[in-house]
């Protein structure tokens, strides 16, 4: 005879039990996350069913800020539209020489035979809200795969690069900002095209340049704009300005700390830049049958057909 | 259960698993609020488990903290697994100590829970830090304390349900 409590006490298993269980799980799926990304499908599964909840939520605030923009003042309204108007005018008088500019440099880089700058596609997107996790600098825009945003894609505001999109939801995506511990820009000193990699200093609002050399050519308010050899950021993009240098004589290399030049806590709107540039207009036929035609073996039948 | 040095205390009625549901999706809701920047965000989501694991450790448990560990952990693009394994572990304490901590005042119970709320804080920064990310800074733990000073609010508010009379005496509402 076994002397087995009522069924009515079983509690089933003990909690430490349960916890061993659950926390096992747990640890699994961190490594299958961090390590192997191959959780990836399950976390969209659950946060498309989180995402109603996090529409919920974000609805009476989003409808707060827009009440609040309602009512604006006649003040704001009139100061803002003036200053923009000064600025239009401003950038007029450029705006007109784009055009030229734009016709003389693609001649020189056809003088140069240098590959001609591709357009990019741009999708414009606001900021949701900033991630809600204290141990990454993210943001979340409104545009997901259905507007045709994918991972990888570079984000851009009116004065530099904000960072990266690193996960995409159907309507929403995750923008890793360049001030990440994780993300890192190939970029080029303005002054003399000296190429380095910028790493996120991730204590927020920093950026760090990393191994460069202690006597290398940099100075403080040196302007980064990206290098473009990484495929994913277009050249050109302003990321930072160096703000201090600490040349250390028991270090290798200096520790240069930057400032993003770019509003990463600030802006709201900001434009999506499609990875791949607009295709190129396609090989001409020929030349791909040419190459083509001689690897083919030929048929018996069609050898016949020959001259 | 007769108070050691404190007030009477009342008998509840049962709780409704439907309120229980309920409270735990609004502190979800709660934790998914756009909170920008800020650092010292109560975890509210953390706070209502451990009332209800302290309160009905028969009708919730270790795998339904787990369960929102990870709806947590999708909502803001956390590590996944990190809050469901911090939350099991807040489950387990809470459910440990849910014979003991009753018999203390209101604010000696949120002394425990504290506790638990910040060892499953430091749970996750150990994780994340492991993971590679960058630690948060002191700001972070601050939201345990303003969580763990909202229990006695918390207690009012989440048994008020079961505080209700059994049948209502139409010549004496109250």
């Amino acid at each position: 005879m076994d002397y087995q409590p009522p069924p009515f006490f079983s509690r089933g298993p003990a909690p430490f039990v349960r916890l061993t269980f659950f926390a096992s799980l747990a640890v699994l799926l961190m490594v299958l996350d961090a390590r192997f990304r191959y959780a990836e499908p399950l976390r969209q599964v659950i946060a498309g069913l989180a995402y109603p909840l996090q529409r919920a939520a974000s609805a009476p605030v989003e409808l707060l800020v827009s009440a609040a923009e309602f009512f604006t003042t006649q003040v704001g309204l009139k100061r803002d539209n003036d200053a923009l108007r000064a600025k239009e005018l401003q950038d007029a008088g450029e705006l007109l020489m784009v055009d030229a500019l734009r016709a003389e440099n693609s001649q020189l880089r056809k003088l140069l035979e240098a590959r001609e700058r591709l357009p990019r596609k741009s999708t414009f997107a606001e900021i949701v809200y900033s991630g809600r996790d204290p141990f990454s600098r993210k943001v979340v825009i409104d545009k997901g795969s259905h507007q045709g945003v994918e991972a990888g894609e570079a984000v851009i505001d009116d004065v530099g690069v904000i960072g990266q999109v690193t996960r995409v939801f159907p309507f929403l995506a995750e923008v890793t900002l360049v001030t990440d511990k994780d993300e890192r820009v190939p970029v080029q000193v303005v002054r003399n095209g000296l190429r380095a990699v910028v790493y996120g200093g991730g204590d927020g609002g920093t950026l760090d340049l990393s191994y460069m050399a202690a006597n290398a050519d940099i100075q403080a308010d040196d302007e980064l704009v990206t290098s473009g050899i990484d495929g994913t950021y277009p050249a050109g993009l302003p990321v930072g300005k160096v703000s201090r240098i600490q040349r250390d004589s028991a270090r290798a290399f200096a520790k240069i700390t930057c400032v993003p030049s770019s509003g990463t806590e600030q802006h709201k709107q900001v434009l999506v830049l499609s990875r791949e540039a607009v295709p190129p207009p396609v090989p001409e036929a020929e030349s791909t049958a040419k190459t083509l035609k001689p690897r083919k073996k030929p048929r018996p039948g069609a050898r016949e057909g020959k001259p | 259960m007769i108070p050691i040095g404190g007030q009477p205390q009342r008998i509840l009625l049962p709780v409704n698993v439907g309120f229980m549901a309920l409270t735990l999706v609004l502190a979800l809701v709660f934790n998914l609020l756009p909170w920008g920047d800020i650092a010292a965000v109560p975890d509210i989501l953390a706070l209502v488990l451990a009332f209800w694991c302290v309160h009905q450790p028969r009708k919730i448990g270790i795998g339904t903290a787990w369960v929102l560990g990870l709806f947590m952990d999708a909502g803001t693009g956390a590590l996944l697994g990190q809050h469901a394994l911090a939350y099991a572990v807040l489950a387990f304490g809470a459910i440990g100590l849910h014979r003991r901590i009753l018999w203390f005042s209101l604010w000696q119970q949120a002394a425990h829970i504290l506790l638990l709320l910040l060892a499953s804080q430091l749970l996750m920064v150990a994780v994340r830090v492991a993971a590679g990310g960058s630690s948060p800074g002191f700001a972070y733990f601050a939201g345990s304390v303003i969580a763990a000073a909202l229990w006695p609010t918390a207690t009012f508010l989440l048994l008020l349900p079961q505080r209700r009379p059994e049948s209502v005496d139409e010549n004496r509402p109250i």
